[in-house]
């Protein structure tokens, strides 16, 4: 739904004109079926009332199928509340239904808070709804709604007044939901107690100021019967899962030994089953989804919207709103930011310590590194300056050696020649 | 027993078997959105858009001619000397129509003179304007406290009529149809398609599809039916893809053709039909416009282009508010279309001392390549 669908205003300044023939534009309807047919619809129902009263047989009963049920126990320390959501087809006509419970309704001891969970869950489904509606990139048309549309209240078959538990919760959700209450196991209640128990229901609920949900009688075909059945309220449901044999046929039914209470009977105007299901889901379903959208879903979020600081003061001011309000939602975000942000930043700054250490120990180690080298190098500078002084010496030593050698050897020849010269002189 | 609607269009428990199956009934729900919307009433926005002056293309007559009424009753037509400097001026027409229990609230926005002055560089730029406004109106609306009287003037159809009397798209209305593809949905017409021959209808089909293609330009896409359409559809659908740009003609005069009478022109050499398939395709525009796709080219105005001008808006809006912000800051610009954080004093603190440390590293880094040159030179002078 979108928010042109909320109100259609009627144009005063529009000239009206008459056709010369036909243009077609009758199919306007059909195409807009046509598009919800294929979107497919969906469908969520909230269904308050204490353990075991019968919820969601009634469920079964109303949507002809199992859904998967299960005793809950007496003993929940608090309420809280169970969502089933299905797939159902019949014909062409595709349906999403959430079956929303509450669990352990009425068994606490102190049940000043019952009511709390129940309106916390259906203003979390507003809350989705309008976070989406917010977004910068929001696909509204293909959203799965999961607002309630329609809660049914299970008053328990005393036959006497209301509880006080029931009044409190109910005016805590009138104006968030359509309440639809039921009295439920109408089965122990007899025609005439039927009655009055209505009329006193229906007294209570007036004098304490609890808006229930109406029929819509704007439009003429279906005012009548709507009409009809907004005095029928409460509608008393008997819910059963059995089927027992009637003539030849199998129907839903309780057997007793006085007889059998048909769960969907047409003629037995006592118990309403079969109008609950005709009007809650063939003549009234889209009315309660629209009611749903355009009352109690504007409701919430104009309270909503005017915390976050919208005025509806006229067009000069709104684009201030709007920045008003965004702002604020980006604080928000800022503020998540910045925390990363500096999270980021402080695991910077450790690393950058911790790449530190690690350069200055690699500098301390090439350092060390370097003194060592150099101090190899000295001793080996060191031990070739030995070898070459010694080389030296041996040098210098040699050339004396070979030096005394050759004085000798001279020496010696020329002593030789003396000699032999006066050998030879002698013989003469 | 069955469920049943009081009001029943198709009941959809009608068929004869399964007569004892038991029906929860919510197949009604069609029928009851059925009844609340011929309740509510529609609403539907027409741009009409010639680029060559009021009364060239047929564009009003095709208008009376889709509506079956008189919408320009009371106008004036200007004469050339003075539409040489006429300003584009916007205007709306607002009928409200009923067919069979259906109500309709047609609005036709017209351009009139667009394109007729002497210099019309930016000549579009008033439309553009004219469909953000629209949007602009809506979206204050829609984030407005109070929303119960919304008026939703949105453009949901804008019909371009290109001129049959040249070899294509002009740069004109290429222009205009890229300025606009992505605020609208554009449906080009071939107007006055009577002064052209099938075959030449066919070819300048074939060659503005082929621009429009070239140019990239977005027009209105029809959906594509299901898979499990019948044939006739399937074929009825292709067929229609194919006729774009609609060849039209319009005429508010009905004549005697072949003893019937029918809206048409009258020429000495032959009576043209409007609504005959063989001449023109007005039949399929009609049926397109109204019969069948209206709806959709509601949602997609609603889903696309609305979203998209939105998002933009936001965007923009929040760009715009944290530039003032920090103006006098230093701030990081980032590429991407999220706001920008503001640096805060504690993190300038920080951000000084990374400087720092980066400051320190590269000291070291230059000392150790100095000592490794050292290293280097040592080693060579033994």
């Amino acid at each position: 739904m979108s928010v042109s669908d909320v109100a259609r205003q009627t144009d005063n300044g529009a000239r009206h004109l008459s056709l010369a023939g036909h243009v077609g534009f009758d199919s306007l309807p059909d195409q807009l079926v046509n598009k919800s047919i294929f979107q497919g619809f969906c469908f969520n129902i909230l269904c308050i009332g204490e353990t075991g009263i019968g919820k969601s047989t009634l469920m079964d009963t109303l949507f002809n199928t199992n859904f998967e049920n299960f005793e809950s126990s007496h003993f929940e320390p608090q309420v809280k509340l169970r969502a089933q959501t299905y797939d159902l087809q019949e014909s062409n006509v595709r349906l999403r239904l959430t079956v929303v419970n509450t669990v352990g309704f009425g068994d606490q001891m102190n049940k000043e808070d019952s009511y709390q969970p129940v309106v916390d869950y259906i203003d979390k489904q507003f809350e989705s709804y309008l976070q989406e509606e917010l977004k910068i990139k929001r696909s509204l048309h293909n959203y799965h709604d999961s607002r309630v549309h329609a809660c049914l209240y299970f008053i328990s078959p005393s036959g006497h007044s209301l509880k006080s538990l029931d009044l409190v919760t109910m005016k805590k959700l009138d104006s968030k939901v359509n309440i639809i209450p039921v009295i439920a196991k109408a089965d122990t209640i007899s025609k005439s107690e039927l009655h009055k128990f209505k009329i006193k229901i229906m007294s209570e609920l007036v004098s304490n100021g609890v808006q229930i949900y109406q029929f819509p009688l704007d439009d003429e075909t279906v005012a009548k019967v709507n009409t009809t059945m907004n005095g029928h309220l409460p509608f008393a449901v008997v819910g059963s899962t059995e089927e027992v044999c009637i003539g030849n046929k199998m129907v839903k039914a309780r057997q007793y030994p006085w007889g059998v209470v048909q769960g969907v009977s047409v003629e037995n105007e006592n118990h309403c089953f079969v109008k609950l299901r005709e009007m809650l889901i063939c003549v009234n379903m889209e009315d309660l989804r629209e009611q749903t959208h355009t009352r109690h879903y504007e409701l919430y979020r104009r309270c909503n919207v005017e915390e976050m600081g919208f005025k509806d003061t006229g067009p000069e001011c709104k684009p201030v709103s709007l920045q008003q309000t965004y702002e604020a939602k980006r604080q928000e975000f800022l503020v998540e930011l910045q925390k990363r942000e500096d999270e980021m930043r402080q695991m910077f700054v450790q690393r950058v310590k911790e790449k530190e250490a690690d350069c200055k120990d690699a500098e301390r180690e090439l350092q060390s590194r370097f003194e060592q080298l150099k101090r190899l190098h000295a001793d080996e500078k060191a031990a070739l300056e030995e070898k070459k002084k010694l080389l030296e010496e041996d040098q210098s030593s040699f050339k004396r050696r070979a030096a005394a050698q050759l004085l000798q050897a001279q020496s010696l020849t020329a002593n030789g020649k003396k000699d032999k010269d006066r050998k030879n002189s002698g013989f003469m | 027993a069955r469920p049943r609607s009081p009001w029943g269009l198709s009941d959809p428990y009608d068929n004869n078997e399964d007569q004892d199956k038991e029906y929860v009934g919510f197949a009604t729900l069609p029928n009851q959105v059925h009844r609340k919307s011929v309740k509510k009433g529609f609403d539907f926005t027409l741009m009409v858009a010639v680029s060559e002056g009021e009364s060239g293309l047929g564009k009003s007559t095709l208008v009376n001619s889709l509506f079956l009424t008189d919408l320009y009753k009371d106008r004036k037509l200007l004469n050339a000397e003075e539409r040489i400097t006429q300003t584009v001026e916007i205007t709306k027409h607002t009928v409200d129509i009923e067919e069979k229990g259906v109500k309709l609230k047609l609005t036709i926005v017209d351009t009139p003179g667009f394109g007729d002055a002497v210099n019309n560089t930016e000549c579009w730029k008033s439309v553009a304007d004219y469909i953000d406004q629209q949007f602009e109106q809506y979206f204050r609306d829609e984030s407005g406290l109070n929303r119960k009287n919304i008026q939703d003037n949105r453009v949901h159809c804008c019909l371009y009529f290109i001129s049959p009397f040249g070899h294509g798209l002009r740069p004109l209305d290429v222009e205009f149809m890229k300025a606009l593809h992505e605020k609208v949905n554009i449906v080009p017409v071939l107007a006055k398609a009577d002064t052209l021959t099938p075959s030449e209808v066919k070819k300048k089909k074939i060659k503005i599809r082929e621009e429009i293609e070239q140019y990239g330009i977005k027009i209105y896409q029809f959906p594509d039916c299901d898979s499990d359409e019948d044939e006739d559809f399937k074929q009825q659908d292709s067929e229609l893809k194919e006729s774009i740009p609609f060849a039209v003609i319009g005429s508010n005069t009905v004549v005697e053709a072949k003893g019937k009478r029918v809206r048409g022109r009258l020429y000495p050499w032959g009576i043209v039909e409007v609504e005959n398939s063989a001449h023109c395709d007005f039949v399929k525009l009609r049926n397109m416009l109204i019969r069948t796709h209206m709806q959709d080219l509601k949602d997609v105005t609603r889903e696309t282009h609305y979203e998209n001008y939105r998002a933009h808006c936001i965007q923009s809006m929040t760009r715009m508010v944290v530039k003032e912000r920090n103006r006098n800051k230093l701030t990081r610009e980032s590429g991407t279309d999220f706001p920008i954080p503001a640096l805060s004093g504690a993190a300038d603190d920080t951000e000084k001392l990374i400087r720092e440390k980066d400051e320190e590293l590269r000291r070291m880094q230059e000392m150790l390549q100095r000592i490794q040159d050292q290293m280097h030179t040592q080693k060579e002078a033994y």
